[in-house]
């Protein structure tokens, strides 16, 4: 216990040092506490900036003592070893915890003390808080746009049963499992569009779209027996002429007429909305950029030059300018190249647009993965006498897929961060309709409101997404 | 020659399908413009544009022509771009370290913050800041001096702005003291490599880079003041600042969403980059004898900046492509003056957004050309 170096804190002097070190950083948290709580300044009778650096220093010399190598405290130890390594880290430390202690009150006053959550008018918002009513009494409005309210259970409905058949996977039996690819790429999406069609639109308006859909899954569920030879033009020619008889040989006005449920008003697209909206875009979205982009990926590592330069033209391309532009595009300029009588949905054009424009990213993150793939894959699928299609289908994809699960769940989180980006076109997902909830005169005021409820939406969604693509990651990890 | 019959129809009918799809568009386009009798060309880009642009670096007004408000617009795209690149990767820099560090909070910190910023969308965050935190600014008139020069008010941040006096001769003396600096690096490299002596080129290049510009000052006659900013009373109620520069609030919102969103993606590509080299590096590289400042210097960093330059430079162009969102809060920026206002005068959808397109492609196949060569320079000599 004799000289005590208060510079160079040792294990000699252990309690010493560490019972002075903590009661200064005590003594520095305290301080830090009671003034951003209590609004009681401890050091008021020092100079101003002293004042304001006081817990600083002190937290700073607390530290320094009880930074005492191999103490044997294990706590001790632990706290040197994770937040108090040297005199730099210490500081850092600090500061953070002052950062954190400091704006604790304030958000916690503005989010829920001061706010406001009761009553449907603007009279309840006078506190200096949040006010929640304002979103409690938009909520419908953001949640489903100018959908009409009495039709709402609709898309509730939809979006439920969607939801339930989409979790049939887990429930699956091992016997019914290896047909869940089959359901998931091509029953569940057709389940899932003609949910959107006949509940939330109710009309004829996707009814081209929805020829297009059987066409192409019919073609693709037939194309799987046809012989890898002949596959390419199989597909070139099959599903457009499946189209072309759907629509004008077997379907008529009538079988639409019949097929339209009765007693569901339709509900154009322009009222469609709010969060329904953005997850309604997100899928189609992701259903639909998912195949291009692969069809792209094969053809920019195709043998053939000129179906090679094509896709790297049109990946190049999508890739080169900003999805604003192409929505522009999509709004003013589509409609130009189109026949004059021939009239395609705002929605529709925005879901192609969107589509093409990730299909794009989607073809260059599968790319990563075919190249990744060691040429023994390749080479062993054709001895065993595999064409084309089936060495991919059943040999390479697989194998590319899984490695670039991350990949790909980035493009989709992109995916979903961009569809606020359709105001452009005029539609009003929950962004768009904050911007326009915003501007009515009865609720101004209140945009920090809207901005971090939808913030939060969006921050549950993406986070749940990544996390869910890490799980994958770890799920299909295979060792080579 | 293996030219192989069979591999052609593939190839054709895949070429004859994108033709005839080009073809169906550009007839259809055609006969669209017949009926509304608008001519395809590109001559309006030298009519009078007649409208006004609120921000232009470049001087501007209505009497200019169509594509001088295309150089606008450019401009301001190009100028957010850049002030967002910058802080992006300081930041991005910064945060990518620090979630290397062993501090447990500092770690935490900067895992919370890519977090949260990485999963909020970037017009929801564009919007936040210019319609929310912005909109929250004192006016003008009660806003506070920060160190007594800058205000920041609703109308926007005023700073004082430079008056210079033989400012090219200023210009003249940081070029040479860059070009010495290169000089100076190659000839080091050199006797680093013949003789194994290392200068310090570091402290050099600080040295160069203000004793040169210094020197102007001096004796080149070159000389700086501030104009400060100072309140001006226009009405009863309203009041400007009037001298100094002015950046308008949709700037800074603009450039302080990019750069946070933008700086998430950079913190984690330097993240991966730093950790992408392998350990047994790092304990070679000490077990040699090298300190830790070399260790980073000559082994880490080269390795780190091969993994971590590719993709930020991706980083760069997004941001460069996300800058156009600022048609969303009226800034002027290419999209919303070329593509927003000159499109709406004119009504050539067609050139108008062919050419808003061509620029971006543009910009980024330079880029990516640019980072192909780098990437090649640079890869490992495999031998």
């Amino acid at each position: 216990m004799s000289n005590i170096n208060f510079l160079k804190p040792d294990k000699s002097n252990l309690n010493t040092f560490l019972y002075l070190g903590s009661f200064l950083f005590f003594i520095s948290i305290l301080d830090v506490f009671l003034n951003s709580f209590f609004k009681v300044n401890l050091t008021g009778f020092l100079p101003n900036l002293l004042s304001f650096l006081f817990p600083l220093i002190l937290g700073f010399i607390g530290l320094h003592f009880v930074r005492i190598e191999y103490s044997g405290i294990k706590q001790l130890d632990l706290i040197n070893k994770h937040i108090n390594t040297s005199n730099f880290n210490a500081i850092l430390s600090l500061l953070i915890i002052f950062v954190v202690i400091k704006s604790i009150p304030p958000i916690l006053s503005w989010f829920v003390i001061d706010a406001s959550f009761t009553g449907d008018s603007k009279d309840v918002c006078s506190g200096s808080g949040a006010c929640w009513t304002y979103i409690k009494v938009w909520m419908r409005r953001f949640m489903y746009g100018m959908y009409p309210n009495a039709e709402q259970w609709r898309i509730n409905l939809s979006f439920i049963a969607l939801a339930l058949l989409g979790s049939v996977g887990y429930f699956a039996t091992d016997k019914f499992k290896k047909y869940l690819t089959l359901y998931y790429v091509v029953i569940y999406p057709l389940i899932a569009f003609l949910f959107i069609f006949f509940f939330i639109s109710g009309g004829p308006v996707f009814f081209d779209f929805s020829y297009g859909i059987i066409a192409a899954i019919l073609s693709i569920i037939v194309g799987f027996f046809i012989p890898s030879k002949f596959k390419f033009y199989y597909f070139l020619i099959v599903p457009f002429a499946l189209y072309i008889l759907l629509k004008y040989f077997l379907f008529f006005e009538e079988y639409i007429e019949l097929g339209k449920l009765e007693g569901l008003n339709w509900v154009e697209t322009g009222a469609w909305g709010g969060l329904s909206l953005t997850f309604i875009i997100s899928f189609f979205c992701l259903i639909f950029c998912f195949p291009i982009g692969m069809a792209f990926a094969l053809g920019r590592r195709s043998s053939f030059p000129l179906i090679r330069y094509i896709s790297i033209g049109f990946i190049e391309f999508w890739r080169g300018v900003p999805l604003i532009t192409v929505l522009f595009m999509s709004a003013v300029m589509f409609p130009m190249f189109l026949p004059a009588d021939f009239f395609i949905d705002k929605l529709v054009r925005c879901i192609i647009a969107i589509s093409l424009f990730e299909a794009a990213y989607v073809a260059e993150v599968i790319r990563g993965g075919l190249q990744a793939l060691p040429r023994g894959q390749y080479e062993a699928a054709k001895s065993l006498g595999m064409g084309y299609w089936k060495m991919h289908i059943f040999v390479i994809l697989p194998q590319a897929l899984k490695l670039v699960i991350p990949g790909i769940a980035n493009t989709f989180l992109a995916l979903v961060k961009d569809t606020p980006l359709i105001f452009v076109v005029g539609l009003l997902e929950i962004v768009g309709m904050l911007n326009l909830a915003k501007t009515n005169p009865e609720w101004l005021g209140f945009a920090m409101e809207g901005y971090v409820f939808a913030a939060i939406i969006f921050w549950i969604i993406c986070y749940a997404m990544s996390k869910y693509s890490y799980n994958l990651e770890i799920k299909y990890k295979t060792d080579r | 020659m293996n030219f192989k019959l069979k591999d052609l129809g593939p190839q054709l009918i895949t070429v004859i399908a994108v033709v005839l799809i080009f073809g169906f568009f550009t007839y259809n386009a055609q006969i669209n413009m017949e009926e509304r009798g608008i001519e395809f060309g590109y001559g309006f880009l030298s009519q009078e544009s007649s409208f006004d642009v609120q921000f232009s670096l470049i001087e501007y007004d209505g009497s200019h022509s169509y594509f001088r408000a295309y150089l606008v617009g450019l401009l301001n795209t190009i100028l957010v771009s850049v002030i967002g690149i910058i802080i992006a990767t300081i930041l991005g820099v910064i945060i990518g370290v620090a979630r290397l560090s062993p501090n447990y909070l500092i770690n935490k910190f900067a895992a919370y913050y890519v977090e949260f910023f990485r999963n909020i969308p970037l017009l929801l965050q564009i919007f936040f800041w210019y319609f929310a935190a912005l909109r929250a600014l004192p006016l003008p008139q009660d806003a506070d001096a920060i160190f007594g020069v800058f205000f920041l008010t609703i109308k926007g941040l005023y700073v004082p702005s430079f008056i210079w006096e033989n400012f090219n001769i200023f210009f003249y003396s940081i070029v040479a003291a860059i070009i010495a600096i290169i000089v100076i690096r190659i000839h080091a490299k050199k006797l680093q490599e013949t003789q194994g002596k290392q200068l310090p080129v570091f402290l050099i290049s600080i040295g160069l880079i203000f004793i040169l510009p210094l020197f102007s000052f001096l004796i080149g006659g070159v000389s700086l003041s501030f104009e400060i900013p100072q309140l001006k009373q226009l009405a009863a109620t309203s009041f400007v600042y009037d001298g100094g520069l002015s950046l308008p609030p949709e700037l800074i919102a603009l450039t302080l969403s990019l750069s946070l969103y933008t700086a998430t993606f950079i913190a984690e590509c330097v993240r991966a980059g730093i950790q992408g080299v392998g350990k047994g590096q790092k304990e070679a590289a000490a077990s040699i004898g090298l300190n830790p400042n070399q260790v980073l210097k000559l082994v880490i960093m080269p390795q780190a900046l091969r993994i971590i330059i590719p993709p930020t430079t991706n980083q760069y162009l997004n941001l460069t492509k996300n800058s156009s969102l600022a048609a969303a809060i009226a800034y002027p920026d290419l999209v919303l003056v070329f593509a927003g206002t000159a499109l709406m005068q004119t009504g050539k959808a067609i050139e108008i957004v062919s050419i808003t397109m061509f620029t971006y492609l543009s910009l980024s196949i330079s880029i990516s050309i640019l980072m192909n060569w780098y990437n090649k320079r640079i890869a490992i000599q495999e031998k």
